[in-house]
Protein backbone atom coordinates (compact mmCIF):
# COMPACT_ATOMS: atom_id res chain seq x y z
CA UNK A 1 0.00 0.00 0.00
CA UNK A 2 3.04 2.28 0.22
CA UNK A 3 2.80 4.95 -2.45
CA UNK A 4 6.20 6.40 -3.17
CA UNK A 5 6.62 9.49 -5.26
CA UNK A 6 9.53 8.29 -7.47
CA UNK A 7 7.27 5.51 -8.67
CA UNK A 8 4.69 8.05 -9.83
CA UNK A 9 7.26 10.00 -11.82
CA UNK A 10 8.65 6.93 -13.50
CA UNK A 11 5.35 6.15 -15.20
CA UNK A 12 4.74 8.35 -18.18
CA UNK A 13 1.15 7.28 -18.64
CA UNK A 14 0.10 9.08 -15.47
CA UNK A 15 -1.62 12.24 -16.51
CA UNK A 16 -1.96 14.18 -13.28
CA UNK A 17 -0.19 12.17 -10.61
CA UNK A 18 -0.39 14.96 -8.04
CA UNK A 19 -4.12 15.52 -8.40
CA UNK A 20 -4.61 11.76 -8.60
CA UNK A 21 -2.75 11.19 -5.36
CA UNK A 22 -4.70 13.97 -3.66
CA UNK A 23 -7.97 12.38 -4.80
CA UNK A 24 -7.33 8.86 -3.56
CA UNK A 25 -5.20 9.67 -0.52
CA UNK A 26 -8.19 10.23 1.84
CA UNK A 27 -9.61 6.78 1.03
CA UNK A 28 -6.25 5.08 1.44
CA UNK A 29 -5.75 6.93 4.73
CA UNK A 30 -9.17 5.81 5.99
CA UNK A 31 -8.42 2.21 5.07
CA UNK A 32 -4.96 2.32 6.65
CA UNK A 33 -6.30 3.85 9.87
CA UNK A 34 -9.32 1.58 10.26
CA UNK A 35 -8.04 -1.67 8.75
CA UNK A 36 -4.24 -1.49 8.71
CA UNK A 37 -3.81 -0.08 12.23
CA UNK A 38 -6.35 -2.43 13.91
CA UNK A 39 -4.78 -5.37 12.13
CA UNK A 40 -1.35 -4.40 13.48
CA UNK A 41 -2.92 -3.97 16.92
CA UNK A 42 -4.46 -7.44 16.67
CA UNK A 43 -1.01 -8.89 16.07
CA UNK A 44 0.48 -6.87 18.95
CA UNK A 45 -2.33 -7.93 21.30
CA UNK A 46 -1.82 -11.56 20.41
CA UNK A 47 1.73 -11.40 21.79
CA UNK A 48 0.78 -9.40 24.89
CA UNK A 49 -1.23 -9.70 28.09
CA UNK A 50 -3.84 -7.03 27.19
CA UNK A 51 -7.16 -7.28 29.02
CA UNK A 52 -10.26 -5.11 29.16
CA UNK A 53 -10.16 -2.94 32.29
CA UNK A 54 -6.44 -3.29 32.83
CA UNK A 55 -3.72 -0.89 31.77
CA UNK A 56 -0.96 -3.47 31.89
CA UNK A 57 0.56 -4.20 28.52
CA UNK A 58 3.54 -6.52 28.47
CA UNK A 59 4.79 -8.70 25.69
CA UNK A 60 4.53 -12.32 26.61
CA UNK A 61 5.88 -13.88 23.44
CA UNK A 62 4.07 -16.99 22.29
CA UNK A 63 2.37 -17.52 25.67
CA UNK A 64 -1.17 -16.83 24.31
CA UNK A 65 -0.69 -19.17 21.40
CA UNK A 66 0.67 -21.88 23.66
CA UNK A 67 -2.31 -21.67 26.00
CA UNK A 68 -4.97 -21.56 23.28
CA UNK A 69 -3.40 -24.45 21.39
CA UNK A 70 -3.75 -26.48 24.58
CA UNK A 71 -7.38 -25.53 25.13
CA UNK A 72 -9.96 -28.10 23.99
CA UNK A 73 -12.41 -25.29 23.11
CA UNK A 74 -9.93 -23.88 20.63
CA UNK A 75 -9.29 -27.22 18.98
CA UNK A 76 -13.01 -27.77 18.61
CA UNK A 77 -13.46 -24.28 17.21
CA UNK A 78 -10.67 -24.77 14.68
CA UNK A 79 -12.05 -28.13 13.60
CA UNK A 80 -15.62 -26.77 13.39
CA UNK A 81 -14.58 -23.75 11.34
CA UNK A 82 -12.93 -26.03 8.81
CA UNK A 83 -15.75 -28.60 8.79
CA UNK A 84 -18.50 -25.97 8.50
CA UNK A 85 -16.70 -24.14 5.70
CA UNK A 86 -15.93 -27.22 3.61
CA UNK A 87 -19.31 -28.91 4.11
CA UNK A 88 -21.17 -25.72 3.24
CA UNK A 89 -19.11 -25.13 0.07
CA UNK A 90 -19.78 -28.63 -1.25
CA UNK A 91 -23.53 -28.37 -0.73
CA UNK A 92 -23.66 -24.81 -2.03
CA UNK A 93 -21.75 -25.56 -5.23
CA UNK A 94 -23.91 -28.56 -6.11
CA UNK A 95 -27.20 -26.82 -5.31
CA UNK A 96 -26.38 -23.49 -6.90
CA UNK A 97 -25.21 -25.22 -10.06
CA UNK A 98 -28.54 -27.01 -10.37
CA UNK A 99 -30.50 -23.91 -9.45
CA UNK A 100 -28.64 -21.67 -11.89
CA UNK A 101 -29.40 -24.08 -14.74
CA UNK A 102 -33.08 -24.04 -13.77
CA UNK A 103 -33.17 -20.24 -13.56
CA UNK A 104 -31.37 -19.62 -16.82
CA UNK A 105 -34.26 -20.23 -19.21
CA UNK A 106 -36.86 -17.48 -19.20
CA UNK A 107 -40.28 -18.41 -17.82
CA UNK A 108 -43.30 -16.54 -16.59
CA UNK A 109 -42.81 -15.10 -13.10
CA UNK A 110 -39.02 -15.51 -13.21
CA UNK A 111 -38.38 -12.12 -11.64
CA UNK A 112 -40.55 -12.91 -8.63
CA UNK A 113 -39.12 -16.42 -8.25
CA UNK A 114 -35.63 -14.91 -8.36
CA UNK A 115 -36.59 -12.45 -5.62
CA UNK A 116 -37.90 -15.26 -3.39
CA UNK A 117 -34.79 -17.32 -4.01
CA UNK A 118 -32.55 -14.36 -3.21
CA UNK A 119 -34.25 -13.46 0.07
CA UNK A 120 -31.82 -15.39 2.31
CA UNK A 121 -28.88 -13.49 0.86
CA UNK A 122 -30.36 -9.99 0.64
CA UNK A 123 -32.13 -9.92 4.01
CA UNK A 124 -29.95 -9.06 7.03
CA UNK A 125 -28.20 -12.24 8.14
CA UNK A 126 -28.98 -11.83 11.83
CA UNK A 127 -32.70 -11.57 11.09
CA UNK A 128 -32.77 -14.58 8.77
CA UNK A 129 -30.94 -16.58 11.42
CA UNK A 130 -33.48 -15.63 14.09
CA UNK A 131 -36.13 -16.95 11.71
CA UNK A 132 -34.27 -20.27 11.71
CA UNK A 133 -34.06 -20.23 15.48
CA UNK A 134 -37.84 -20.25 15.53
CA UNK A 135 -38.03 -22.96 12.88
CA UNK A 136 -35.64 -25.11 14.94
CA UNK A 137 -37.14 -24.28 18.36
CA UNK A 138 -36.84 -27.09 20.91
CA UNK A 139 -40.62 -27.29 21.48
CA UNK A 140 -42.45 -25.40 18.74
CA UNK A 141 -40.33 -26.35 15.73
CA UNK A 142 -42.44 -26.91 12.64
CA UNK A 143 -40.10 -29.73 11.60
CA UNK A 144 -40.76 -31.49 14.89
CA UNK A 145 -44.50 -31.09 14.38
CA UNK A 146 -44.33 -32.58 10.87
CA UNK A 147 -42.20 -35.51 12.05
CA UNK A 148 -44.59 -36.20 14.93
CA UNK A 149 -47.59 -35.91 12.61
CA UNK A 150 -45.96 -38.44 10.29
CA UNK A 151 -45.36 -40.73 13.31
CA UNK A 152 -41.57 -40.68 13.05
CA UNK A 153 -41.43 -39.58 16.66
CA UNK A 154 -43.80 -39.66 19.61
CA UNK A 155 -44.90 -36.24 20.89
CA UNK A 156 -42.23 -34.59 23.11
CA UNK A 157 -39.58 -37.18 22.18
CA UNK A 158 -38.38 -35.58 18.96
CA UNK A 159 -34.73 -34.46 18.85
CA UNK A 160 -33.79 -30.94 19.97
CA UNK A 161 -32.34 -29.52 16.77
CA UNK A 162 -30.06 -27.02 18.45
CA UNK A 163 -29.60 -28.91 21.70
CA UNK A 164 -27.67 -31.98 20.56
CA UNK A 165 -24.08 -31.59 19.33
CA UNK A 166 -24.34 -33.27 15.92
CA UNK A 167 -27.75 -31.86 15.09
CA UNK A 168 -26.61 -28.40 16.16
CA UNK A 169 -23.58 -28.67 13.86
CA UNK A 170 -25.82 -29.80 11.01
CA UNK A 171 -28.16 -26.88 11.72
CA UNK A 172 -25.34 -24.34 11.52
CA UNK A 173 -24.18 -25.83 8.21
CA UNK A 174 -27.76 -25.81 6.94
CA UNK A 175 -28.22 -22.12 7.72
CA UNK A 176 -24.89 -21.26 6.06
CA UNK A 177 -25.95 -23.17 2.95
CA UNK A 178 -29.37 -21.53 3.00
CA UNK A 179 -27.73 -18.12 3.04
CA UNK A 180 -25.00 -18.81 0.47
CA UNK A 181 -26.94 -20.73 -2.20
CA UNK A 182 -28.65 -17.58 -3.54
CA UNK A 183 -25.37 -15.66 -3.71
CA UNK A 184 -23.57 -18.49 -5.44
CA UNK A 185 -26.50 -19.00 -7.81
CA UNK A 186 -26.47 -15.43 -9.10
CA UNK A 187 -22.69 -15.53 -9.52
CA UNK A 188 -23.08 -18.67 -11.63
CA UNK A 189 -25.95 -17.17 -13.59
CA UNK A 190 -23.61 -14.32 -14.49
CA UNK A 191 -21.03 -16.91 -15.55
CA UNK A 192 -23.53 -18.88 -17.62
CA UNK A 193 -24.70 -15.84 -19.51
CA UNK A 194 -21.08 -15.38 -20.57
CA UNK A 195 -20.87 -18.80 -22.27
CA UNK A 196 -21.19 -18.19 -26.01
CA UNK A 197 -24.35 -19.92 -27.23
CA UNK A 198 -22.57 -21.37 -30.29
CA UNK A 199 -20.36 -23.70 -28.29
CA UNK A 200 -23.08 -25.82 -26.64
CA UNK A 201 -25.03 -25.74 -29.90
CA UNK A 202 -22.07 -27.04 -31.87
CA UNK A 203 -21.56 -29.72 -29.22
CA UNK A 204 -25.22 -30.74 -29.50
CA UNK A 205 -24.88 -31.07 -33.27
CA UNK A 206 -21.82 -33.24 -32.71
CA UNK A 207 -23.98 -35.47 -30.54
CA UNK A 208 -22.92 -34.45 -27.04
CA UNK A 209 -25.61 -35.16 -24.45
CA UNK A 210 -26.60 -33.12 -21.40
CA UNK A 211 -23.97 -34.61 -19.08
CA UNK A 212 -21.13 -34.45 -21.58
CA UNK A 213 -21.95 -30.85 -22.37
CA UNK A 214 -22.06 -30.13 -18.65
CA UNK A 215 -18.75 -31.77 -17.76
CA UNK A 216 -16.70 -31.13 -20.89
CA UNK A 217 -17.93 -27.71 -21.92
CA UNK A 218 -19.91 -25.82 -19.33
CA UNK A 219 -17.89 -26.66 -16.23
CA UNK A 220 -14.49 -25.94 -17.81
CA UNK A 221 -15.72 -22.60 -19.15
CA UNK A 222 -17.28 -21.86 -15.79
CA UNK A 223 -14.19 -22.69 -13.72
CA UNK A 224 -13.11 -19.07 -13.13
CA UNK A 225 -16.58 -18.00 -12.06
CA UNK A 226 -17.01 -21.16 -10.01
CA UNK A 227 -13.77 -20.26 -8.24
CA UNK A 228 -15.07 -16.78 -7.47
CA UNK A 229 -18.22 -18.26 -5.92
CA UNK A 230 -16.20 -20.75 -3.85
CA UNK A 231 -13.63 -18.18 -2.71
CA UNK A 232 -16.28 -15.73 -1.51
CA UNK A 233 -18.20 -18.62 0.01
CA UNK A 234 -15.13 -19.68 1.99
CA UNK A 235 -14.62 -16.15 3.30
CA UNK A 236 -18.28 -15.70 4.22
CA UNK A 237 -18.49 -19.01 6.09
CA UNK A 238 -15.05 -19.19 7.65
CA UNK A 239 -15.11 -15.69 9.09
CA UNK A 240 -18.79 -15.61 10.05
CA UNK A 241 -19.82 -15.25 13.64
CA UNK A 242 -23.42 -14.11 13.28
CA UNK A 243 -25.04 -17.43 12.39
CA UNK A 244 -23.34 -19.37 15.17
CA UNK A 245 -23.74 -16.64 17.77
CA UNK A 246 -27.48 -16.29 17.23
CA UNK A 247 -28.34 -19.90 16.54
CA UNK A 248 -26.39 -21.71 19.27
CA UNK A 249 -23.92 -19.22 20.83
CA UNK A 250 -21.33 -21.95 20.25
CA UNK A 251 -23.21 -24.50 22.33
CA UNK A 252 -24.11 -27.13 23.36
CA UNK A 253 -20.75 -27.69 25.12
CA UNK A 254 -18.70 -25.80 22.50
CA UNK A 255 -19.89 -28.27 19.86
CA UNK A 256 -20.64 -25.48 17.35
CA UNK A 257 -17.98 -23.02 18.49
CA UNK A 258 -16.02 -21.52 15.58
CA UNK A 259 -12.86 -19.39 15.58
CA UNK A 260 -14.75 -16.07 15.31
CA UNK A 261 -17.36 -16.98 17.94
CA UNK A 262 -14.65 -18.24 20.31
CA UNK A 263 -12.63 -15.05 19.71
CA UNK A 264 -15.73 -13.03 20.68
CA UNK A 265 -16.46 -15.16 23.73
CA UNK A 266 -12.84 -14.93 24.89
CA UNK A 267 -11.84 -11.44 23.84
CA UNK A 268 -15.01 -9.40 24.41
CA UNK A 269 -17.26 -11.36 26.77
CA UNK A 270 -14.31 -12.84 28.68
CA UNK A 271 -12.29 -9.58 28.61
CA UNK A 272 -9.14 -11.42 27.51
CA UNK A 273 -8.22 -9.25 24.53
CA UNK A 274 -4.86 -10.96 24.04
CA UNK A 275 -6.21 -14.49 23.76
CA UNK A 276 -9.17 -13.31 21.64
CA UNK A 277 -6.83 -11.56 19.21
CA UNK A 278 -4.60 -14.63 19.05
CA UNK A 279 -7.60 -16.82 18.19
CA UNK A 280 -8.81 -14.49 15.47
CA UNK A 281 -5.34 -14.43 13.91
CA UNK A 282 -5.90 -18.05 12.94
CA UNK A 283 -8.27 -16.67 10.27
CA UNK A 284 -5.36 -14.99 8.51
CA UNK A 285 -3.80 -17.97 6.65
CA UNK A 286 -7.12 -18.74 4.98
CA UNK A 287 -7.65 -15.08 4.09
CA UNK A 288 -4.17 -14.84 2.59
CA UNK A 289 -4.74 -17.98 0.52
CA UNK A 290 -8.07 -16.69 -0.76
CA UNK A 291 -6.60 -13.28 -1.56
CA UNK A 292 -3.76 -14.93 -3.48
CA UNK A 293 -6.18 -17.04 -5.54
CA UNK A 294 -8.36 -13.99 -6.22
CA UNK A 295 -5.34 -12.09 -7.47
CA UNK A 296 -4.49 -14.93 -9.82
CA UNK A 297 -8.05 -14.93 -11.14
CA UNK A 298 -8.04 -11.17 -11.63
CA UNK A 299 -4.66 -11.37 -13.34
CA UNK A 300 -5.87 -14.07 -15.70
CA UNK A 301 -8.98 -12.06 -16.52
CA UNK A 302 -6.73 -9.12 -17.39
CA UNK A 303 -4.48 -11.13 -19.68
CA UNK A 304 -7.23 -12.92 -21.61
CA UNK B 1 -45.86 -25.20 -29.08
CA UNK B 2 -47.69 -26.62 -32.08
CA UNK B 3 -45.45 -29.64 -32.40
CA UNK B 4 -46.59 -32.57 -30.27
CA UNK B 5 -44.72 -32.69 -26.98
CA UNK B 6 -42.44 -35.66 -26.67
CA UNK B 7 -42.26 -37.52 -23.35
CA UNK B 8 -38.72 -36.41 -22.99
CA UNK B 9 -39.76 -32.79 -23.20
CA UNK B 10 -42.61 -33.20 -20.75
CA UNK B 11 -40.24 -34.98 -18.38
CA UNK B 12 -37.69 -32.20 -18.73
CA UNK B 13 -40.28 -29.57 -17.96
CA UNK B 14 -41.52 -31.44 -14.93
CA UNK B 15 -38.00 -31.75 -13.56
CA UNK B 16 -37.40 -28.06 -14.28
CA UNK B 17 -40.58 -27.13 -12.42
CA UNK B 18 -39.83 -29.44 -9.48
CA UNK B 19 -36.28 -28.14 -9.08
CA UNK B 20 -37.46 -24.53 -9.06
CA UNK B 21 -40.37 -25.29 -6.73
CA UNK B 22 -38.14 -27.17 -4.29
CA UNK B 23 -35.50 -24.43 -4.06
CA UNK B 24 -37.99 -21.58 -3.95
CA UNK B 25 -39.89 -23.18 -1.08
CA UNK B 26 -36.73 -24.19 0.79
CA UNK B 27 -35.12 -20.76 0.49
CA UNK B 28 -38.18 -18.57 1.10
CA UNK B 29 -39.83 -20.73 3.75
CA UNK B 30 -38.28 -19.03 6.82
CA UNK B 31 -39.74 -15.72 5.65
CA UNK B 32 -43.14 -17.24 5.03
CA UNK B 33 -42.93 -18.68 8.53
CA UNK B 34 -42.15 -15.23 9.95
CA UNK B 35 -45.28 -13.92 8.25
CA UNK B 36 -47.42 -16.67 9.77
CA UNK B 37 -46.01 -16.23 13.27
CA UNK B 38 -46.41 -12.46 13.13
CA UNK B 39 -50.20 -12.74 12.98
CA UNK B 40 -50.90 -15.76 15.16
CA UNK B 41 -52.30 -15.48 18.66
CA UNK B 42 -49.94 -16.63 21.40
CA UNK B 43 -52.18 -19.51 22.47
CA UNK B 44 -52.20 -20.71 18.89
CA UNK B 45 -48.40 -20.38 18.57
CA UNK B 46 -47.61 -22.10 21.83
CA UNK B 47 -49.94 -25.09 21.70
CA UNK B 48 -47.84 -27.98 20.50
CA UNK B 49 -50.80 -30.02 19.28
CA UNK B 50 -52.09 -27.27 16.96
CA UNK B 51 -51.46 -27.68 13.27
CA UNK B 52 -48.87 -24.91 12.69
CA UNK B 53 -49.81 -24.56 9.02
CA UNK B 54 -53.20 -23.04 9.69
CA UNK B 55 -54.72 -20.37 11.89
CA UNK B 56 -56.45 -22.33 14.64
CA UNK B 57 -57.57 -19.03 16.17
CA UNK B 58 -58.35 -15.81 14.28
CA UNK B 59 -55.29 -13.77 13.25
CA UNK B 60 -54.23 -10.92 15.54
CA UNK B 61 -52.36 -7.63 15.30
CA UNK B 62 -51.18 -7.85 18.93
CA UNK B 63 -47.58 -8.67 18.03
CA UNK B 64 -47.30 -5.72 15.66
CA UNK B 65 -48.86 -3.43 18.27
CA UNK B 66 -46.43 -4.68 20.93
CA UNK B 67 -43.53 -4.21 18.54
CA UNK B 68 -44.34 -0.61 17.69
CA UNK B 69 -45.81 0.38 21.05
CA UNK B 70 -43.72 -1.26 23.73
CA UNK B 71 -40.31 -1.96 22.24
CA UNK B 72 -37.50 0.22 20.85
CA UNK B 73 -38.09 -1.17 17.35
CA UNK B 74 -38.89 2.20 15.77
CA UNK B 75 -35.90 3.76 17.50
CA UNK B 76 -33.64 1.05 16.07
CA UNK B 77 -35.04 1.62 12.60
CA UNK B 78 -34.28 5.34 13.04
CA UNK B 79 -30.74 4.68 14.29
CA UNK B 80 -30.08 2.38 11.35
CA UNK B 81 -31.42 4.87 8.82
CA UNK B 82 -29.35 7.68 10.35
CA UNK B 83 -26.14 5.66 10.42
CA UNK B 84 -26.88 4.38 6.91
CA UNK B 85 -27.31 7.93 5.61
CA UNK B 86 -24.09 9.22 7.15
CA UNK B 87 -22.08 6.18 6.06
CA UNK B 88 -23.38 6.55 2.50
CA UNK B 89 -22.32 10.21 2.50
CA UNK B 90 -18.81 9.45 3.82
CA UNK B 91 -18.44 6.58 1.35
CA UNK B 92 -19.39 8.69 -1.67
CA UNK B 93 -17.22 11.59 -0.56
CA UNK B 94 -14.14 9.39 -0.31
CA UNK B 95 -14.75 6.64 -2.88
CA UNK B 96 -15.86 8.77 -5.84
CA UNK B 97 -12.65 10.82 -6.18
CA UNK B 98 -10.51 7.82 -5.31
CA UNK B 99 -12.10 5.62 -7.96
CA UNK B 100 -11.80 8.36 -10.57
CA UNK B 101 -8.17 8.98 -9.71
CA UNK B 102 -7.32 5.29 -9.89
CA UNK B 103 -9.01 4.78 -13.27
CA UNK B 104 -7.92 7.97 -15.02
CA UNK B 105 -5.06 9.81 -13.40
CA UNK B 106 -2.58 7.29 -12.17
CA UNK B 107 -1.86 4.99 -15.08
CA UNK B 108 -1.12 1.32 -14.74
CA UNK B 109 -0.37 1.13 -11.03
CA UNK B 110 -3.71 2.75 -10.28
CA UNK B 111 -5.30 -0.50 -11.39
CA UNK B 112 -2.95 -2.44 -9.09
CA UNK B 113 -3.75 -0.21 -6.14
CA UNK B 114 -7.44 -0.65 -6.98
CA UNK B 115 -7.09 -4.42 -6.70
CA UNK B 116 -5.16 -4.02 -3.43
CA UNK B 117 -7.97 -1.86 -2.04
CA UNK B 118 -10.53 -4.40 -3.22
CA UNK B 119 -8.66 -7.12 -1.33
CA UNK B 120 -9.07 -5.22 1.94
CA UNK B 121 -12.79 -5.86 1.48
CA UNK B 122 -11.98 -9.50 2.22
CA UNK B 123 -10.69 -8.66 5.72
CA UNK B 124 -13.61 -9.57 7.96
CA UNK B 125 -14.92 -7.76 11.06
CA UNK B 126 -14.21 -10.89 13.08
CA UNK B 127 -10.48 -10.25 12.62
CA UNK B 128 -10.55 -6.60 13.63
CA UNK B 129 -13.32 -6.24 16.20
CA UNK B 130 -11.12 -6.83 19.25
CA UNK B 131 -8.56 -4.07 18.57
CA UNK B 132 -11.26 -1.79 17.15
CA UNK B 133 -13.26 -2.13 20.36
CA UNK B 134 -10.28 -0.55 22.16
CA UNK B 135 -9.87 2.15 19.51
CA UNK B 136 -13.56 3.01 19.79
CA UNK B 137 -13.34 3.11 23.60
CA UNK B 138 -10.23 5.29 23.42
CA UNK B 139 -12.04 7.78 21.17
CA UNK B 140 -14.95 7.87 23.63
CA UNK B 141 -17.38 6.53 21.02
CA UNK B 142 -18.31 3.34 22.84
CA UNK B 143 -22.04 2.71 23.23
CA UNK B 144 -22.96 5.42 20.73
CA UNK B 145 -23.98 5.04 17.10
CA UNK B 146 -20.90 7.14 16.19
CA UNK B 147 -18.74 4.09 16.79
CA UNK B 148 -20.27 2.31 13.82
CA UNK B 149 -20.46 5.54 11.79
CA UNK B 150 -16.68 5.66 12.11
CA UNK B 151 -16.00 2.01 11.36
CA UNK B 152 -18.52 1.07 8.65
CA UNK B 153 -16.95 3.19 5.89
CA UNK B 154 -13.87 1.00 6.21
CA UNK B 155 -16.09 -1.83 4.94
CA UNK B 156 -18.01 0.15 2.31
CA UNK B 157 -15.20 2.22 0.76
CA UNK B 158 -13.07 -0.63 -0.68
CA UNK B 159 -15.90 -2.35 -2.53
CA UNK B 160 -17.39 0.98 -3.62
CA UNK B 161 -14.09 2.11 -5.14
CA UNK B 162 -13.95 -1.19 -7.00
CA UNK B 163 -17.52 -0.83 -8.29
CA UNK B 164 -16.97 2.77 -9.37
CA UNK B 165 -13.67 1.97 -11.10
CA UNK B 166 -15.55 -0.49 -13.29
CA UNK B 167 -18.08 2.21 -13.96
CA UNK B 168 -15.65 5.03 -14.79
CA UNK B 169 -13.76 2.80 -17.21
CA UNK B 170 -16.87 2.70 -19.40
CA UNK B 171 -17.08 6.50 -19.69
CA UNK B 172 -15.37 7.77 -22.87
CA UNK B 173 -12.28 9.88 -22.15
CA UNK B 174 -13.23 12.34 -24.91
CA UNK B 175 -15.96 13.69 -22.67
CA UNK B 176 -13.49 15.06 -20.13
CA UNK B 177 -11.10 16.17 -22.84
CA UNK B 178 -13.89 18.23 -24.38
CA UNK B 179 -14.78 19.70 -21.00
CA UNK B 180 -11.16 20.62 -20.38
CA UNK B 181 -10.84 22.22 -23.80
CA UNK B 182 -13.85 24.31 -22.74
CA UNK B 183 -11.78 25.64 -19.88
CA UNK B 184 -12.62 23.34 -16.98
CA UNK B 185 -9.79 22.01 -14.84
CA UNK B 186 -9.32 18.24 -14.54
CA UNK B 187 -11.03 18.31 -11.15
CA UNK B 188 -13.74 20.57 -12.52
CA UNK B 189 -14.36 18.12 -15.36
CA UNK B 190 -14.70 15.34 -12.79
CA UNK B 191 -17.19 17.28 -10.67
CA UNK B 192 -19.25 18.86 -13.47
CA UNK B 193 -19.13 16.19 -16.17
CA UNK B 194 -18.21 12.77 -14.81
CA UNK B 195 -20.20 12.76 -11.56
CA UNK B 196 -23.50 13.85 -13.12
CA UNK B 197 -23.43 11.12 -15.80
CA UNK B 198 -22.46 8.48 -13.22
CA UNK B 199 -25.81 8.60 -11.43
CA UNK B 200 -26.46 4.88 -11.82
CA UNK B 201 -22.99 3.96 -10.55
CA UNK B 202 -23.45 6.31 -7.59
CA UNK B 203 -26.87 4.85 -6.87
CA UNK B 204 -25.33 1.37 -6.84
CA UNK B 205 -22.81 2.49 -4.24
CA UNK B 206 -25.57 4.15 -2.19
CA UNK B 207 -27.63 0.96 -2.08
CA UNK B 208 -24.61 -1.25 -1.46
CA UNK B 209 -23.38 0.87 1.45
CA UNK B 210 -26.81 1.31 2.98
CA UNK B 211 -27.68 -2.39 2.86
CA UNK B 212 -24.27 -3.28 4.27
CA UNK B 213 -25.02 -1.02 7.24
CA UNK B 214 -28.33 -2.78 7.82
CA UNK B 215 -26.77 -6.24 7.52
CA UNK B 216 -23.73 -5.77 9.75
CA UNK B 217 -23.85 -7.54 13.09
CA UNK B 218 -20.42 -8.09 14.65
CA UNK B 219 -19.25 -4.48 15.08
CA UNK B 220 -22.64 -3.25 16.28
CA UNK B 221 -22.80 -6.09 18.82
CA UNK B 222 -19.27 -5.39 20.06
CA UNK B 223 -19.34 -1.59 20.27
CA UNK B 224 -22.86 -0.75 21.45
CA UNK B 225 -24.55 -2.09 24.56
CA UNK B 226 -27.42 0.26 25.57
CA UNK B 227 -30.75 -0.92 24.21
CA UNK B 228 -31.84 2.46 22.86
CA UNK B 229 -28.68 2.98 20.76
CA UNK B 230 -28.89 -0.34 18.93
CA UNK B 231 -28.88 -0.92 15.23
CA UNK B 232 -31.70 -3.00 13.79
CA UNK B 233 -29.60 -6.12 13.12
CA UNK B 234 -28.55 -6.42 16.78
CA UNK B 235 -31.59 -4.89 18.48
CA UNK B 236 -34.03 -7.47 17.14
CA UNK B 237 -32.17 -10.73 17.85
CA UNK B 238 -30.63 -9.62 21.16
CA UNK B 239 -32.95 -7.10 22.78
CA UNK B 240 -36.40 -8.36 21.79
CA UNK B 241 -35.66 -11.35 24.00
CA UNK B 242 -36.50 -10.70 27.65
CA UNK B 243 -34.38 -12.86 29.87
CA UNK B 244 -34.88 -16.28 28.39
CA UNK B 245 -38.35 -15.54 27.07
CA UNK B 246 -38.73 -15.22 23.34
CA UNK B 247 -41.70 -13.19 22.08
CA UNK B 248 -41.74 -15.12 18.85
CA UNK B 249 -44.71 -13.28 17.33
CA UNK B 250 -43.18 -9.80 17.67
CA UNK B 251 -39.73 -11.11 16.92
CA UNK B 252 -40.83 -12.62 13.62
CA UNK B 253 -42.87 -9.52 12.72
CA UNK B 254 -39.79 -7.37 13.37
CA UNK B 255 -37.56 -9.60 11.23
CA UNK B 256 -39.98 -9.50 8.35
CA UNK B 257 -40.70 -5.77 8.50
CA UNK B 258 -37.00 -4.91 8.65
CA UNK B 259 -35.90 -7.46 6.03
CA UNK B 260 -38.33 -6.86 3.20
CA UNK B 261 -37.50 -3.25 2.24
CA UNK B 262 -33.77 -4.02 2.39
CA UNK B 263 -34.29 -7.16 0.31
CA UNK B 264 -36.26 -5.27 -2.34
CA UNK B 265 -33.62 -2.54 -2.60
CA UNK B 266 -30.74 -4.98 -2.78
CA UNK B 267 -32.53 -7.13 -5.33
CA UNK B 268 -32.97 -4.17 -7.68
CA UNK B 269 -29.22 -3.53 -7.81
CA UNK B 270 -28.03 -7.09 -7.48
CA UNK B 271 -26.71 -7.52 -11.01
CA UNK B 272 -24.36 -4.57 -10.56
CA UNK B 273 -22.99 -5.90 -7.27
CA UNK B 274 -22.42 -9.25 -8.90
CA UNK B 275 -20.48 -7.60 -11.68
CA UNK B 276 -18.22 -6.26 -8.93
CA UNK B 277 -17.94 -9.59 -7.15
CA UNK B 278 -16.85 -11.48 -10.24
CA UNK B 279 -13.50 -9.61 -10.26
CA UNK B 280 -13.45 -9.38 -14.03
CA UNK B 281 -13.69 -13.12 -14.62
CA UNK B 282 -16.90 -12.54 -16.55
CA UNK B 283 -16.66 -10.14 -19.45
Amino acid sequence: MAVTSPKIKSIGAAKSPLLGTAMFAPSVLYIVLLIGVPFTLAVLYAFSDARIGSTSFRFVGLENFRSILHSPSFRKALRNSIVFTLAAQVVVIVCSNILSIALEKPFRGRGFVRFLILLPWVAPVSLGTIGWKWLLDSIYSVFTWVLVALHFYKPYSAPMWLGEPHLAMASVILVHCWRLIPFSTVIMLAGRSAIPKEIPEAAAIDGAGFWRTLFQINIPIMTPILSVAVLFGIIFTFTDMTVVYILTAGGPFDSTQTLPSLAFATGIQGSDLAAGAAISLFLVPVLVAVAYLMLRLAHRAEVV
Amino acid sequence: MTAPLSWRKVGGRTVHFLVLAFFTVALAFPFFWMLVAAFKQNIDLYTVENNPFKFNLPPTLDHIRLLFGQTRFVRWLGNTALVGGIVVAITLLLALPAAYALTRLTGRWGERLGIAIFLTYLIPPTLLFIPLSRVVALLGLQDTIWSVVLVYPSMTIPFSIWLLMGFFKSIPKELEDAAMVDGLTRFGAFVRMVVPISVSGILTVVIFSFTLVTQEFVYALTFISPESNQMIGVGIPIFLVRGDVYFWGSLMAACLIASLPIAVLYNMFLDRFIAGFTVGSVK
